[in-house]
């Protein structure tokens, strides 16, 4: 039970001790070292000691030690910074562990570092995120590889890679400036949720939808809306992935096949997620500053709140993809409110808006614009055009998952 | 550190531009170049003539071989760099921005391997 007990505690404090190593070296593989070394003895020796007062210090002292004289032994002929030397007698002394604590150290402005330098858009999204999951999240690299459904090498490769380019390229160990911040933010945001849709939609893969990834990208949204509590967006996007989350389980039917909104069985709906989702939500958009995030995780919530299929309120989602159209305008966003305004005003008025999409040629190769058209041609009872509209669709999908559903639509028009 | 900074746009854009725009041009590098050096940060540069001029040698068995042309055909060519002195990619990548070019090229930043000469 204790070891249980230290292993979660290790867990917890692990992220922001990790950060602090790494800004007080500079050097990530040194910290991650020398962090293993740090845990590995926690365990032996709180069983025996107890539990020191300051975990997180004693984790840190300990991972200091060993640091420097790793550092020693990789390059003897070196002096150490005097400043590094300085924080280790600070530290350092035998039993200061067990001391009385001071001053807590600025472990969340480290973590914060942290999430900015492994989440620079000079390194490849994939890396960021495996970097992210690694250091602020405690995933191992295997976790992370299974997840993304590669080799443990290739992961591993990855962050290799990405943590020579921090130290060779000179990404700085910093929170962007303020005039930076918002347009780092969005970065950090977007490669989140790149992670989530990835996990939510898969194009790769057996399953159409892969949880691991889902709930990775959910830890490193409250990851990020705990660093920055005062983020409307990062709440959004939280909110966002909490609220899609809930729907999870009725999405495949058992056979892996698609089942759409309408057809979802909503008693399988995660109430919790929902509740979470909402709260999240509403939390950020009593700041006052609405943004694309926190407008799509009011469509969802509004889904999510819909007992039945005939219970949605389309009219306000159809508003809803409007304003998200003047803040992200875009091809994709312009086929969603369609169908929002096929459900609330008609699918005639839908159908028109699809059909200038298709002349405009923003979609060609995308399946989603074909099977939409064909969803709404098939509830007009337009059969002939709907089944054409169902053969260019299937003749784009990729995921054998959406793929096996547009077959069913297509088989029941008879 | 030291860091490169790569200047790629389309020659072919450059060479079909009007007289006005071409002085225009050289007048916002001339700005940006005195910004650099008033910043401390500039280290060196210049334009590059025109891809149509460059020569590419390789030396195969000892043997000499030249070539006219670039050592790859591309939609952007480079057209000239800057060599500054800053402390990390963050401060380059922002220089790197304001160069002229940036709007209708782009600028590739990248350290120098010792992190400057000896």
């Amino acid at each position: 039970m204790l070891t249980r007990a230290i292993d979660e505690l290790v867990r917890r404090e692990g992220p922001q001790v990790l950060a602090g190593l790494i800004r007080w070296s500079g050097d990530f593989d040194l910290a991650e070292e020398a962090f293993q070394v740090a845990c590995a003895q926690a365990l032996e020796a709180w069983p025996r000691r107890g539990l020191p007062r300051r975990p997180g210090a004693w984790l840190t002292t300990v991972a200091r030690r060993r640091a420097v004289d790793l550092m020693r032994r990789r390059r003897p002929d070196v002096p150490l910074e005097p400043e590094m030397l300085e924080l280790l007698e600070l530290h350092g002394s035998p039993g200061a562990e067990y001391a009385e604590p001071g001053e807590p150290p600025e472990v969340e402005d480290d973590r914060l570092r942290l999430l900015f330098t492994v989440c620079h858009p000079a390194l490849a999204p994939a890396a960021q995120v495996a970097l992210a999951l690694r250091t602020l999240c405690g995933l191992t690299t295997s976790e992370i590889a299974r997840a993304h459904l590669e080799p443990e090498a290739t992961t591993a490769q990855r962050m290799v890679r990405a943590k020579r380019k921090i130290a060779e390229a000179g990404i700085p160990f910093e929170v962007p400036a303020a005039d930076r911040l918002s347009e780092r933010l969005d970065g950090v945001l977007s490669t989140i949720y790149l992670v989530f849709n990835e996990g939510f939609s898969a194009t790769e893969g057996e399953s159409w939808i892969r949880p691991d990834l889902c709930a990775e990208a959910i830890r490193l949204g409250r990851l990020v809306v705990e660093l920055l509590p005062d983020t409307p967006e990062a709440e959004g996007l939280l909110a966002l992935m909490l609220l899609h989350d809930a729907r999870r389980p009725s999405r495949t039917a058992a056979d892996g096949t698609l089942v759409p909104l309408e057809e979802q069985d909503r008693t399988c709906w995660d109430r919790a997620g929902i509740i979470e989702g909402t709260a999240v939500l509403d939390r950020a958009v009593a700041r006052g500053r609405a943004g694309p995030y926190q407008l799509q995780a009011a469509i969802a919530a509004l889904h999510a709140r819909a007992a039945r299929p005939e219970d949605t309120d389309w009219p306000q989602i159809a508003a809803l993809y409007g304003a998200l159209l003047r803040t992200t305008p875009g091809p994709i966003v312009e086929l969603n409110a369609a169908a929002a305004v096929a459900m609330a005003h008609g699918a005639e008025a839908g159908l028109a808006w699809m059909e200038r999409l298709e002349r405009s040629g923003a979609l060609d190769g995308y399946h989603l614009l074909p099977a939409s058209q064909a969803d709404l041609l098939r509830r007009l009872g337009r059969t002939e055009e709907a089944r054409a509209a169902y053969g260019r669709a299937l003749a784009l999908v990729r995921h054998p998952a959406e793929r096996r559903f547009l077959e069913r639509r297509l088989a029941e028009l008879g | 550190m030291q860091y490169i900074v790569l200047i790629y746009g389309s020659e072919k854009g450059w060479s079909s531009m009007a007289k006005e725009g071409i002085e225009q041009m050289y007048a916002e590098y001339r700005k940006y170049s005195e910004d650099l050096a008033k910043a401390g940060v500039m280290r060196g540069g210049s334009e590059l003539k025109p891809t149509s001029t460059a020569t590419t040698v390789r030396v195969r068995g000892g043997k000499r071989q030249v070539t006219d042309g670039p050592f790859a055909e591309t939609k952007e060519q480079l057209g000239g760099f800057y060599l500054i002195e800053v402390p990390n990619l963050e401060a380059a990548l922002d220089w790197a921005a304001k160069c002229p070019s940036a709007r209708d090229g782009s600028i590739e930043v990248r350290p120098l391997a010792s992190g400057g000469p000896a």
